[in-house]
């Protein structure tokens, strides 16, 4: 099933970070991608990175199935402009399919390569040379052998990936499919310098940065003597201090004497989506069949719904932080960016040196579920190290994070749906209004420097992700609504327009079942041919149970997606207890039905499965971020508060394993059936209907008496 | 208060220049460049700076230097004797109960310090104790599958 594009997304295509092969054509040797050691290790050079995912870990599987090593001998360096290919920015849950396919093809090639060798010199042709644990044997004379090592000697391939290296047929994998422990947990457990915080160069200064008051004011005085102890740096309206000590840093930045002129207006909070509404909107149809407006006109039954998602933060545990080196002629960068290549391109531009000049190299940072402050903070330190002379250290307050690291946008989705005499969808009309989930956000030194706005958007993608359902309609339009920007400056966040969008159909089917007095699981199945789409669905009705009795004050909600329409099967069901006096709605449990196709590592796919489940918990009943005429409010753990132990769900996850078919992402796919299913639980334990998130007390007691109010009519 | 303040810190006692007011995190980080506690808040809400002093979950990232003189401090990195993991850190391993690791430091800490206190903790308690310590990845079900191996694993070795 093609799909149709919008001619917005071209740019994006064209990226070596959406392609199986794009990065292959621009590093096409073997050599690019990895290197066998004189002690038989394998060195992998991975352009992608592990935002805390585990994902290096899947990758590592990946080239010892393909080269038959063992895990243990595989080395990986992730994000690296000296030494790794470019393989764009990590996101959208690509890694595994674009990265592991680039590994696997190099990987088959260079085991092609290895037993081509073997051949000459065990004087015995390659359909009989057996290969096991990087050793090569003659099958007829075992005593004849040689190891990987023994025929590299330290040397390199010198040869092209042709992608017609044979492949392992996934029946004789070996190591994909099987858990495999996380290469990075000892490490992390042990107090091993994992991550970017904990990079140290010698002669390295403290740094902070000290933000203006709102977006946009401008610096009207600034007095270095009020901190003795540090120096101050002054690029138009980025401030920053550095120290020898990190306390004396802090110290400074909250003592520095600034005035600023404030500017900003934001709308009022409770206005937000009236003036979204307001704005002009460049729009697009993703998907039109059939004839909507005359088919609703037609339907027995019609119901209108609209749907609000706010601005929500990537909250990472650790604030963003970097370490630059920057000289005259060079510069190195230790960051927790997901594109060091497009990072260097951009410090190439801030700094006025030229790409090679410029090293960026990553290291972990806390997790960061899409583009959070990683890039703003590498830049922070490039330019503070540039005016002091020296490496420095630059770590955010959590309050500079919550305040300064570009958010999830805010997004309004309305829906319009007709059911005929059968009870069955004959029209649906939707429509979102959203800016586009753009990964990049430019670089926020970068436009307090210039004192100019980030550049206009130049695609318009992402926030019409999974806009389209994958049920039967025959007559709908999909249509999005793009903003060019939001009063407050935004990026992508784990699936980007996915879950709102995924909230809004996945209630509104709720909305139409009900209307049709059908059982929500049943008229969904209705809907469905897919029978992968199908399976999901059941798989997760029956392990929760779904028709077995509940007691008083709980429901159950069911949500199924097939992410972006052609990657993973999702089906959600939660369970949740309504307390209709403080209008808490308490998760019980949630179970997932997850179908990726091929598996390569089913304990870290479970993990990132209950790690989405856990986060979008979070997401739909208590996240958003709050402002008052100028500024962020949210600027701290009590004002804006995620999930903690205490209110935990049980989760359950079951995984379909579909050797047949080719590897999908799990990043992301479990993210956008949670809200959706939590609210579809809330109305069946109590009626309330709840369109907007997050489902807090306040709007749940909301939902239920306008639900009085309704009934009473 | 140039030649300073003394810590005792995983069994070590270190002469540190740091000014008494300087959060203990700081200290512990720069000074003694230890990697386990990490900054997360600055305002004891999260609990990635987790340590303990004496056998109790401390958040170390207000607390003044001067303040943990007295008694003994552990990090991540003093759990291990003679180059052995501790049952939480081997608990964390056989239950790969992170995804970023960030806040792994702090956890383990406080189950520490939770199982030093109470070796049968319940799930309700173990829930209790891990409150003050946030995860953004969503490891929480595998942290608590953790601490209960951990608790086993004291049992078995009778500790």
């Amino acid at each position: 099933m093609p799909e149709e594009k919008p001619e917005w997304g071209e740019s994006w295509e064209e990226d070596s970070a959406w392609s199986e092969t794009g990065a292959i054509k621009k590093a096409n040797q073997v050599d690019d991608w990895l290197a066998i050691d004189p002690d038989g290790a394998v060195t992998v050079f991975s352009g992608k990175i592990d935002s805390g995912t585990g994902v290096q870990t899947a990758l590592a599987q990946i080239v010892a199935e393909e080269l038959d090593v063992p895990m243990e001998r595989v080395r990986m360096v992730m994000g690296d402009t000296a030494r790794t290919p470019d393989e764009g920015i990590t996101a959208g849950s690509t890694t595994i399919k674009f990265g592991g396919f680039a590994l696997r093809h190099a990987s088959a090639e260079a085991r092609r390569a290895l037993l081509e060798m073997a051949s000459n010199r065990l004087d015995a042709a390659v359909d009989e040379l057996i290969v096991r644990d990087g050793v090569i044997t003659v099958s007829h004379h075992p005593a004849q052998t040689l190891t990987y090592a023994e025929l590299m000697g330290g040397k390199r391939f010198n040869r092209a990936i042709t992608l017609h290296a044979p492949l392992k047929p996934p029946a004789e994998y070996r190591v994909v499919g099987k858990p495999a422990p996380r290469v990075d947990l000892p490490l992390k457990f042990t107090g091993a310098p994992s991550f970017v915080h904990n990079v140290r160069v010698p002669g390295m200064l403290h740094a902070r940065v000290v933000r203006p008051p709102s977006a946009g004011a401008e610096l009207v005085s600034i007095d270095e003597t009020s901190v003795p102890d540090a120096r101050v740096v002054r690029l138009g309206n980025f401030i920053g201090v550095a120290a020898e000590r990190e306390e004396q840093a802090v110290h400074a930045a909250k003592q520095l004497q600034v005035k600023w002129r404030e500017t900003a207006r934001l709308p009022k909070m409770e206005k937000l989506h009236a003036f979204i509404r307001r704005q002009a909107t460049s729009d697009n149809i993703v998907r039109e069949e059939g004839k909507v407006d005359s088919a609703l006109r037609k339907a027995t039954t019609r119901i209108k719904a609209t749907y609000q998602q706010p601005f929500q933060a990537h909250a990472s545990i650790g604030p963003s932080c970097a370490v630059a080196d920057v000289q005259p002629d060079r510069a190195v960068i230790w960051c927790s960016t997901r594109g060091v290549y497009p990072l260097r391109d951009a410090l190439a531009g801030l700094l006025q040196m030229r790409p090679e000049q410029i090293r960026v190299t990553f290291v972990e940072g806390a997790g960061s579920y899409g583009q959070n402050g990683s890039n703003d903070v590498a830049a922070d330190a490039a330019i503070l190290s540039r005016a002091v002379g020296k490496p420095v250290r630059v770590q955010w307050s959590r309050e500079d994070e919550f305040a300064w690291e570009p958010l999830a946008p805010a997004m309004e989705m309305e829906v319009r749906g007709g059911l005929d005499k059968q009870g069955d969808v004959i029209a649906w009309r939707y429509d979102v209004w959203t800016p586009p989930h753009i990964a990049g956000a430019g670089l926020l030194a970068e436009q307090l420097i210039t004192g100019k706005p980030p550049a206009p958007p130049d695609w318009f993608g992402g926030g019409d992700r999974n806009a389209l359902t994958n049920y039967r309609i025959p007559n709908q339009r999909v249509c999005a609504h793009w903003l060019s920007s939001l009063p407050l400056r935004t990026s992508s966040m784990r699936s980007l327009g996915g879950a709102a969008n995924t909230f809004a159909n996945e209630s509104f089917i709720d909305e139409l079942a009900a209307a049709a007095k059908v059982d929500p699981l049943e008229f969904r199945l209705r809907h469905l041919d897919d029978p992968r789409a199908i399976q999901v669905l059941k798989s997760a009705a029956a392990r929760a149970g779904w028709r077995s009795p509940l007691p008083a004050g709980e429901g159950r909600g069911i949500a199924f997606a097939r992410y972006e329409n052609e990657e993973a099967y999702v089906a959600t069901v939660a369970q949740v207890r309504v307390d209709t006096t403080s209008g808490e709605a308490r998760v019980q449990r949630i179970v997932v039905a997850h179908d990726c196709g091929l598996i390569i590592n089913p304990d870290g796919l479970r993990n990132q499965i209950e790690g989405n489940v856990i986060q979008s918990t979070s997401r739909a009943l208590k996240e958003q971020v709050t402002w008052d005429d100028s500024h962020i409010t949210s600027l701290d753990w009590e004002r804006y508060p995620i999930l903690k132990f205490s209110e935990l769900p049980n989760v359950e996850v079951g995984l379909i394993d579909r050797p047949d078919q080719p590897a999908t992402g799990a990043g992301e796919p479990a993210t956008i059936t949670t809200a959706p299913a939590i609210a579809n639980a809330i109305f069946a334990a109590s009626g309330a209907r709840m369109r907007e998130i997050p489902f807090t007390p306040t709007r749940v007691k909301a939902a239920l008496s306008s639900r009085i109010g309704e009934s009473s009519r | 208060m140039a030649n300073g303040l003394v810590i005792h810190v995983n069994g070590k006692e270190h002469r540190v220049r740091a000014t008494p007011d300087a959060p203990l995190l700081y200290v512990l980080r720069n000074e003694l460049g230890l990697n386990g506690p990490q900054f997360g808040c600055g305002n004891e809400n999260c609990g990635a700076c987790t340590v303990l002093l004496g056998s109790k979950a401390t958040k170390s990232c207000k607390l003044p230097v001067s303040d943990a003189t007295s008694g003994t401090i552990t990090t991540l990195e003093g759990l291990m004797t003679d180059g052995e993991l501790h049952p939480v850190q081997r608990a964390f391993i056989e239950e790969q109960a992170a995804q970023c690791g960030y806040c792994s430091s702090g956890m383990i800490m406080a189950t520490a310090a939770l199982l030093w206190k109470n070796p049968h903790p319940t799930d309700e308690q173990i829930r209790q104790a891990l409150d003050g310590n946030l995860c953004r990845c969503g490891a929480h079900l595998r942290i608590l599958r953790a601490v209960t191996r951990a608790a086993a694993l004291f049992e078995q070795e009778g500790e």
